[in-house]
């Protein structure tokens, strides 16, 4: 092989490697919640915690199926996209949600920013497991 | 109140018509450069692609957020709570939520689409109201938002006219936000940017 083919080679596959090291880094990037909060402020036109706004409500958001809330009427891209909800499909979806989940009606550019994504997803953890605005009974 | 300082202030004032009197004239400058691209949105939702899709489905959703917006400022009104020149000005606020109603809801209808329609009922923490500043600060909490969910929109657009209107309620949420902010005692522009 020649020598450039080598080269082309080896570094796809550096590059291949740094993506997937970058992408596993950027879903164990720990948060810092507190800086989250401020970060859902954005959020807060069509999000709420307890209840359904344009948006649909974020108590027990982690470990729920993506388009499940009950009485919240979602796109039907987001009612068939196959995905439950955790740090790893938060960040995919909050990176870029048009692109995640094509068709959804979060049309959003997205929270481009790791760190800032990391906080908003540590605080969203925090906040919609146990908090008091999501206390154990609260509609999820 | 703070506010009704500022209201009664004679600078405030001339600002605030000023204000009034610019702010029809800017979403009316807006109108027009919707209404002047129409024939290019006409052709758009002759053509029936999935960028005009994408377009209608984001304008939909700021629709979704301005009937919201309505509905809030609504239960403001009605609290009981807001004196005077505060209910003057969530009542205009509201005015010009209802003109950003109107304007994406023609443009949707333009495009081919359906706009949506204010849900039959909203759930505000309305027993978290107990004061005009709970009130306002839960309308500078949803301002804020609006202004986050315009700046994400901007760019998502793939016809720039609808990037541009967009850019132009974003302006209009902006300062309603920091005029509540005002209000409420928080630095009414807290950075050169926003999020």
């Amino acid at each position: 092989m020649h020598s450039v083919g080598r080269f082309l080679i080896a570094s796809a596959l550096l590059l291949q490697c740094c993506g997937a090291a970058a992408a596993k880094q950027q879903s164990e990037m720990k948060g810092d919640p507190k800086s989250g909060e401020q970060v859902y402020a954005r959020c807060m036109a069509c999000h709420s915690l307890t209840e359904n706004r344009v948006g649909p409500r974020h108590c027990g958001v982690f470990g729920r199926r993506a388009g499940t809330v009950p009485g919240f009427d979602y796109s039907p891209a987001m009612r068939h996209a196959k995905i439950v909800w955790s740090e790893k499909t938060l960040n995919g979806f909050l990176t870029d949600p048009m692109k995640y989940v094509p068709g959804t009606a979060m049309v959003f550019s997205g929270v481009p920013d790791p760190k800032e994504r990391a906080d908003l997803i540590a605080w969203l953890k925090e906040a919609s497991a146990g908090s008091a605005a999501c206390p154990p009974g609260a509609k999820r | 109140m703070q506010l009704v300082k500022l209201f009664n202030d004679p600078l405030f004032a001339a600002g605030r018509r000023a204000f009034i009197g610019k702010s029809g004239i800017l979403l009316s400058a807006t109108a027009v450069a919707l209404m002047a691209g129409r024939e290019g949105l006409a052709a758009d939702a002759k053509g029936g692609s999935a960028s005009v899709a994408d377009d209608v489905r984001i304008l939909n959703t700021a629709l979704g957020a301005e009937h919201q917006a309505i509905a809030a400022y609504q239960v403001g009104a009605e609290s009981g709570l807001l004196e005077k020149p505060v209910l003057g000005l969530a009542v205009q606020f509201q005015s010009q939520h209802k003109e950003h109603v109107d304007l994406l809801a023609k443009t949707i209808s333009k495009l081919g689409g359906k706009p949506v329609a204010a849900l039959q009922k909203y759930s505000f923490p309305t027993d978290k109201l107990k004061s005009q500043a709970d009130v306002l600060r839960f309308a500078a909490g949803l301002e804020q938002g609006a202004v986050s969910a315009y700046l994400g929109a901007v760019p998502a657009f793939h016809n720039r006219d609808l990037s541009k209107a967009a850019a132009s309620i974003l302006g209009d949420e902006a300062m309603h936000w920091a005029i509540l902010r005002q209000a409420l005692g928080d630095n009414p522009v807290p950075s050169a940017f926003v999020s």
